[in-house]
């Protein structure tokens, strides 16, 4: 195991940060973690990088307990958020910082670094500041400094969270391509579940301080154990678990609320005995797809999404009749909120 | 730009703005200054430097470099811890210690001396048979004036430290932390290269303010000639009896210092703005 998290728990004031965690991270693994802001998910990755100390549990890296490891000797590379880059410094001297710290002899540190700038291509920019440098390439040299000592464990804290879409969605698959190359065990935190499906091979979903799910993306996405995962990751609606709608297919549950994803809403224009009458509010051209806002003859709202051939097809105009019927619904016992 | 040209005066109302701003200055900043210099250099070179080198000039500048010997190291490092401790610890009375900080700004000079007196005098002191007991002469000596040259510029390391410190925040301490470099390779590699200047910028006011200080030296030194005079006591010594010249040219001395500081002040805020930029 890369990493293992055992009853790992930690407060601030008043505030449970992390609670009763437990966590296992094979070894050359890419994982994220995932949660909605206050969920505890950086707090875990700073207990894990020995930034914070647990207040009660354990931390074992590759194997060794690491609970009352300085963050010196860890062995870790951490990526924080907005860098942290060394501002008088210039992106070799960043990069060269935890070897010289580890007296490395000047030659080696000098070709480790050239290494490094040819690994997150920013071969031509050592001389600069980093004030000096955009925003990915901050976020580049941030990595190069961190894989620059050779950590067991590879840290990166919301990396790609200050950058603008264009530019995360090309560091996301540098990222990935980068980690299939290094092969060192990596632990990401960031609250986009797109970001933790396209890059990781295991998502880690926290809410409240807990581990709510751990699964590959595909696994989280069509097995949601909790309605907090089902809600958290995509769209999903929430519907009474004795509606009418749901019923008419036999999918309703007595005690509980039902989940559905909006593309499990099947839509016709011709009224069919299995199927409910609705009609149309709203529709939102997302590109590929089309989100459609019904409305029931009862009352309820849901959201559906059509893929464009199926809404040339139907040949959908908003405030038109349709007929809507549910393909999977999902549901959970009463006992679990959101 | 009609608006601009309404909301400030042009012609002669400009001209007249301009002349009095630049009247008051010349007469009450300009005049005096340069006036110290034609003191000094009045009866030529010569007498300048006699005036500096007389045995009692020579004690006094010795002294005054003694104490902002002492003085400056001692509050730079003290002042630097803490700066660093009221930046990263979430301190309750935070906002009282602060204050204690600013207090030597807001006290009168002459205050501080009898403060002093009044605990170490070997005669009317809080601490006189302590004092006496270890042998110690801390009042009307060199100690005492130490002391309170060391209280009066205890503020200014810290004022000038702490709001960039605070600023700066930790990530880059953490950074280097997880990069494996211990405590002091920390200190002097990322948190002293971020403070640097106005580390500096508190260095030259605690030098210049621990130069300057007449009050509150006057108070706990005696006046003991060659012995206790700082530079500051000596021109005032000379001057009222009346060598004239000798105490412009200490008086010239101590200018020139604090015009060197202010230029240094000017250089330090530019070299800072051209590094934010």
């Amino acid at each position: 195991m890369g990493i293992v998290v055992e009853r790992v728990s930690k407060r601030f004031g008043n505030f449970q940060a992390v609670d009763d965690v437990s966590l296992e991270i094979a070894s050359g693994s890419l994982v994220a973690l995932l949660g909605p802001s206050g969920s505890g998910k950086s707090t875990l990755l700073r207990l894990i990088a020995g930034l914070e100390t647990p207040d009660t549990g354990k931390i074992w890296l590759t194997g060794e307990d690491a609970t009352h490891r300085q963050v010196q000797e860890r062995n870790i590379g951490f990526v924080f958020q907005h860098y942290a880059l060394f501002k008088h410094m210039t992106v070799r001297q960043n990069v060269a910082f935890g070897l010289e710290v580890r007296k490395v002899p000047r030659q080696k540190i000098q070709q480790r670094v050239d290494t490094l700038l040819e690994l997150v291509q920013l071969q031509g920019l050592g001389n600069r500041y980093p004030a000096q440098l955009s925003g990915g390439q901050r976020q580049r040299v941030a990595l190069a400094r961190a894989l620059a000592v050779e950590p067991q464990v590879l840290l990166l804290d919301e990396p790609f969270g200050a950058l603008d879409a264009r530019v995360r969605q090309e560091l996301r698959s540098w990222l990935r391509r980068l980690h299939d190359e290094v092969h060192v065990t990596t632990v990401f935190v960031t609250h986009d579940q797109e970001e933790a499906m396209e890059l990781s091979d295991q998502i880690v979903v926290i809410h409240k301080g807990r581990v709510e799910q751990v699964g590959t993306p595909a696994e989280i996405y069509d097995h949601p154990a909790t309605p907090f995962v089902m809600s958290f990751v995509g769209l999903v609606n929430v519907l009474p678990g004795d509606a009418g709608f749901l019923q008419r297919q036999g999918m309703g549950v007595l005690n509980g609320q039902a989940f559905l994803r909006p593309h499990d809403i099947l839509i016709r224009t011709e009224p069919h005995e299995t199927y409910t009458p609705a009609r149309i509010q709203r529709m939102l051209h997302l590109g590929r797809e089309i989100r459609v806002e019904l409305i029931l003859d009862d009352g309820q709202s849901l959201t559906a999404q059509v893929d464009r051939e199926r809404f040339l097809q139907l040949e959908l105009q908003p405030h038109q009749r349709v007929y809507v019927r549910p393909r999977e619904a999902r549901s959970f016992p009463l006992n679990y909120s959101i | 730009m009609a608006v601009t040209r309404l909301a400030v005066p042009q012609g002669w109302v400009a001209w007249l703005l301009i002349g009095v701003g630049a009247m008051y200055l010349l007469l009450m900043v300009a005049l005096p200054l340069g006036n110290v210099f034609y003191q000094a250099f009045r009866s030529g070179w010569g007498a300048y430097v006699e005036g500096l080198t007389t045995p009692e000039a020579r004690h006094a500048i010795g002294l005054t470099l003694l104490v902002v010997g002492v003085a400056v190291p001692v509050n730079t490092a003290l002042g630097l811890v803490t700066a660093w401790v009221l930046a990263r610890y979430p301190l309750p009375g935070k906002g009282l210690i602060l204050a204690l900080i600013d207090a030597p700004l807001a006290i009168s000079p002459v205050i501080v001396g009898l403060m002093f007196i009044l605990l170490y005098s070997t005669t009317v002191g809080m601490f006189r048979e302590w004092v006496t007991w270890l042998g110690l002469k801390i009042i009307f000596a060199p100690p005492g004036i130490i002391l309170t040259t060391l209280f009066i510029t205890l503020p200014f390391v810290v004022r000038e430290v702490l709001p960039v410190l605070a600023s700066t925040g930790r990530e880059e301490e953490e950074a280097a932390c997880t990069l494996g470099a211990q405590g002091w390779q920390i200190f002097w590699r990322v948190t002293l290269p971020q403070i640097r200047w106005a580390l500096l910028y508190g260095v030259i006011l605690t030098t210049a303010r621990g130069l300057g200080e007449f009050g509150a030296v006057a108070v706990v030194s005696g006046k003991v000639i060659g012995q206790t005079n700082t530079l500051t006591l000596h021109i005032e010594r000379v001057y009222m009896e009346y060598q004239t010249v000798a105490a412009f040219a200490g008086a010239s001395l101590l200018t020139l210092i604090a015009l060197g500081t202010v230029a240094g002040q000017a250089l330090l805020g530019q070299s800072e703005q051209g590094q934010k930029g």
